[in-house]
C-alpha cells in the first residue's frame, strides 16, 4: 500500500493556492508554472475580477502601466491556471478548509488598509479622506463606490503625505477633465470633478526633502509639467548645496535638480496650483464656524531639521521651538483634506489559528525570510541555519509575495522581481524535496495528510456556503461587457462599480 | 510578442545578449528594431512589463562596452526617470524598449541583468530581526 501511495503521489500535480490575483500572485504564478511543470496554481482573489491594484491603485491616465495585464491574461491561458474569483479568502472561506487540498500556499493579498494620522477630525465623515478610498472611488472600486466625496466645498486641497499616491491625488485634482474623460476613470469620479471647485492642492510632508520624498521622479515630472498648472518654488535653504547634490546617488541627484528646477508655467496664466510643504506635522482639523460642514484649515506644528547636517536622509526632525517656548504652529486653508500616509496589510482572519502563522503588525508584514518562505519568529517550524550561524525557523508549504511580504512600497516592477524571488524559491524547495525523498512531495501536509485535490476539494465546501465563485471565463465576460459600455462613452472602458453589477453580467 | 522585422540581406546588423546565466547570444537584425522586442522575439528573459512604454524599467539592459555607450544618444528624461527605478543600475544601463537599432551600433554586447534578488546570507539576518 506504500508503495501505491508513492507512486500515486508521484503522478499528481504540485498543488498551489495563491492567494490575491494582484501583480505579485501573478508574477510569481507566471515563474512557477515556467519553472515547475507539474505545478497546478489556483489563484484566490476576493472581488469577481483580477489583477488588484493595477486595475484599482494604479492610476486611470497610467494606461501603460497597466499594460503588465497583457502578461497576466497570458498566464490564465495556461491549462495549470485556474481562477477562483469573489471568495474572500479567510472570511467566507477558512483557510483550513484549504489547507488539506494544497502543498503550498503563497499569499499575494496585498494592503487592504491605510495608516491613520491619529489627529481630531481626522474621522469627520465629509470633507475628511482615506487617499486609498478616494482613489479606489475614481478607480471604480466595489468597496468604495459611495465614498461621494464632495469637491465642492472649496478651492483648497490639503494632501498629508509625499509619496506616489499622494501626488495621484493631486494630478487627477488638478488634471484637465478632458483628458481624463478618455481614461477608464469612473464615469461618477468625472461627474463629480466636474463639479470641483479645488483650485490649490498642498502636498504636506512631516520631514524635509531629503528625507522624505518617497515619490518617484516621473509622477512629479507629471505634475510639473500639467498645462495651466503652476508650483511654487521650493525654498532653497530645504534643497541640498551642490557640494551635497554631487556626492548624492544617481536617483536621488536627479529627483533633487527636478525639485530645485520646478515648473516653467506661470503662476499668473495659471488656473490651477500646487506646492510640495515640508517640516509639517498635522495637528487638528477646523471647521467654518458658521458652516459646520466646511473644513477651514488644518493646524500645522512646524519642525526642523538637525542644523548639524539637515541634508543627511537621516537627519533628525524635531518640533520647532520658539523663544517663548511654545511649539511653532502654523494653519494653512483647506477644504478637502486627504491623508495619504501608506498602505497596511493586515492578517488574514484564521492565518494563526488555522496555520500558525504570527502575522507582523508592527511592520504590516507576513513575516518571511526575505526569499518569500514565512517564518516563524517563535521558533515552531522547520529550523534552518543560515551561513552566518544564525537559525531561522521556516514554516514548510507556506510562502509570500508583493506587499504583504515587503510592506507596502515598491512599484510593479519592485512587486514583480519579488514574486520571481519567491516563485523562485518555492520551485527550489519542490526540487530539494524530489531529491531528497521519494514520500509525497507536498510541502504543507505530513505524507498521507494532503489529498491533492486542490480546488475540486475546496469546491465542495464552499458551495455549502453558498458562494458564486466567478472563473476566468466569467471575467472575460465581465471584460468584455465594460468595454463595450466604455465604447459607447469613448473610453477604453467603464468600469462597473458594484459586485452584483458584474455578476448581473453572467446571469 | 516581440515582432521584427528581419534583416535585408546585406544589411545586417549584429547585436549580442548576455542572459543572466552568462551565456552569450548573437543575432542578426535589422534597423529600427528595439532591443525588447528582439529579446522577446528570440525568448530571452526580458519582461517589457509596460509593453515597451517607458513606463516600467523591466526592460533594462546593460551595455557592455562603455566607449559605444557614449557614443549612443542620450535617454530621454522619461528614460532616465525609468532607470532611476531600475534594479541593480549601472553607469551603461538602457531600457531595452528605448534602444533602437542602428548601423552605429553594430557589434553591440547587452547584459541582461538577473530579475530576482540574490540575498545574502546578511540580508536573511536583517529580515528575520
Ligand atoms: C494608488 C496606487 C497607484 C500606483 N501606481 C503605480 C504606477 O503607476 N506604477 C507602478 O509601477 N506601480 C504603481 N503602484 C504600485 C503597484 O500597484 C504595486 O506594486 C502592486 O500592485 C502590488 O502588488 P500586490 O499583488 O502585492 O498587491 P495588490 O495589487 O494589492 O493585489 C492584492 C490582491 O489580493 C486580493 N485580496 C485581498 N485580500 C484577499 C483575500 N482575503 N482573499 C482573496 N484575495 C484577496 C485583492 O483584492 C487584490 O486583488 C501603485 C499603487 C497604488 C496603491
Ligand atoms: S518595457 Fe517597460 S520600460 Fe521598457
Amino acid at each position: 500500500l506504500q508503495r501505491r501511495q508513492n507512486s500515486h503521489a508521484a503522478s499528481r500535480p504540485f498543488r498551489v493556492a495563491v492567494v490575491g490575483s494582484g501583480p505579485a500572485g501573478f508574477y510569481a504564478t507566471y515563474r512557477l508554472l515556467g519553472k515547475v511543470e507539474d505545478a497546478v496554481v489556483d489563484m484566490y482573489e476576493k472581488l469577481p475580477v483580477p489583477f488588484g491594484l493595477a486595475r484599482y491603485g494604479v492610476a486611470p491616465d497610467h494606461p501603460e502601466v497597466k499594460n503588465c495585464e497583457d502578461k497576466f491574461n497570458e498566464v490564465a491561458t495556461s491549462p495549470r491556471f485556474n481562477f477562483i474569483g469573489n471568495v474572500e479568502l479567510g472570511r467566507e472561506l477558512s483557510l483550513e478548509s484549504l489547507k488539506p487540498h494544497y502543498d503550498a500556499i503563497l499569499f499575494a493579498y496585498g494592503a487592504a488598509k491605510d495608516k491613520e494620522l491619529g489627529i481630531p477630525g481626522e474621522k469627520a465623515l465629509r470633507n475628511v479622506y482615506s487617499a486609498r478610498a478616494f482613489v479606489g472611488w475614481y478607480n471604480g472600486l466595489p468597496e468604495h463606490r459611495d465614498l461621494a466625496p464632495d469637491l465642492t466645498t472649496g478651492e483648497e486641497a490639503v494632501i498629508i503625505g509625499q509619496g506616489n499616491v499622494a501626488l495621484d491625488v493631486a494630478r487627477i485634482l488638478l488634471s484637465d477633465l478632458d483628458e481624463l474623460r478618455k481614461t477608464d476613470i469612473a464615469e461618477y469620479a468625472v461627474e463629480a470633478l466636474a463639479k470641483s471647485r479645488v483650485k490649490r492642492v498642498r502636498v504636506v510632508g512631516r520631514r524635509g526633502p531629503m528625507q522624505q520624498a518617497a515619490f518617484t521622479i516621473k509622477e512629479l515630472r507629471e505634475l510639473l509639467q500639467l498645462p495651466s498648472v503652476s508650483f511654487d518654488p521650493i525654498p532653497k535653504d530645504l534643497l541640498p548645496p551642490d557640494a551635497v547634490l554631487s556626492s548624492l546617488p544617481r536617483a536621488q541627484k536627479r529627483l533633487m535638480q527636478l525639485l530645485a528646477k520646478g515648473s516653467t508655467n506661470d503662476p499668473a496664466t495659471a488656473t490651477k496650483s500646487w506646492s510640495l510643504d515640508f517640516l509639517l506635522s498635522p495637528q487638528s482639523l477646523h471647521w467654518s464656524p458658521i458652516h459646520p460642514y466646511r473644513l477651514s484649515h488644518v493646524k500645522f506644528s512646524r519642525n526642523e531639521l538637525d542644523p548639524s547636517d539637515p541634508y543627511l536622509a537621516s537627519a533628525k526632525v524635531t518640533p520647532k521651538v520658539l523663544s517663548s517656548g511654545k511649539r511653532a504652529e502654523m494653519n494653512i486653508p483647506a477644504n478637502i483634506f486627504f491623508r495619504s500616509v501608506g498602505y497596511k496589510s493586515l492578517p488574514l482572519p484564521g492565518m494563526e489559528e488555522d496555520l500558525g502563522i504570527h502575522f507582523d503588525p508592527d511592520r504590516g508584514i507576513i513575516p518571511n525570510d526575505g526569499f518569500g518562505r514565512v517564518i516563524n519568529p517563535s521558533g515552531l517550524g522547520e529550523r534552518q541555519v543560515l551561513p552566518d550561524g544564525s537559525v531561522i525557523s521556516h514554516m514548510p508549504g507556506l510562502y509570500c509575495a508583493g506587499w504583504v511580504k515587503r510592506g507596502p512600497t515598491g512599484v510593479i516592477a519592485t512587486t514583480m522581481t519579488d514574486a520571481f524571488t519567491t516563485a523562485d524559491t518555492l520551485a527550489a524547495d519542490i526540487q530539494e524535496r524530489k531529491s531528497h525523498s521519494d514520500a509525497e512531495l507536498s510541502l504543507l501536509n505530513e505524507p498521507g495528510h494532503g489529498t491533492g485535490l486542490g480546488w475540486e476539494g475546496v469546491r465542495p465546501e464552499a458551495e455549502r456556503r453558498g458562494l458564486r465563485p466567478t472563473t476566468w471565463q466569467d471575467w472575460q465576460r465581465i471584460d468584455s461587457a465594460e468595454k463595450a459600455r466604455g465604447q459607447q462613452k469613448g473610453k477604453p472602458r467603464d468600469k462597473f462599480g458594484r459586485v452584483e453589477e458584474m455578476l448581473d453580467v453572467l446571469s | 510578442h516581440g515582432h521584427i522585422t528581419p534583416p535585408k540581406p546585406g544589411e545586417e546588423i549584429n547585436i549580442s545578449f548576455i542572459d543572466k546565466d552568462g551565456e552569450k547570444w548573437d543575432f542578426q537584425v535589422a534597423e529600427g528594431d528595439n532591443l525588447l522586442d528582439i529579446a522577446q522575439a528570440n525568448d530571452l528573459e526580458m519582461e517589457g512589463a509596460c509593453g515597451g512604454s517607458c513606463a516600467c524599467s523591466t526592460c533594462h539592459v546593460i551595455v557592455e562596452d562603455p566607449d559605444l555607450f557614449d557614443k549612443m544618444e542620450e535617454p530621454s528624461d522619461d528614460e532616465n526617470d525609468m532607470l532611476d527605478l531600475a534594479f541593480g543600475l549601472t553607469e551603461t544601463s538602457r531600457l531595452g524598449c528605448q534602444v533602437i537599432m542602428t548601423k552605429d551600433l553594430d557589434g553591440m554586447v547587452v547584459r541582461l541583468p538577473s530579475m530576482t534578488r540574490n540575498l545574502q546570507a546578511s540580508d536573511f539576518v536583517e529580515k528575520k530581526r
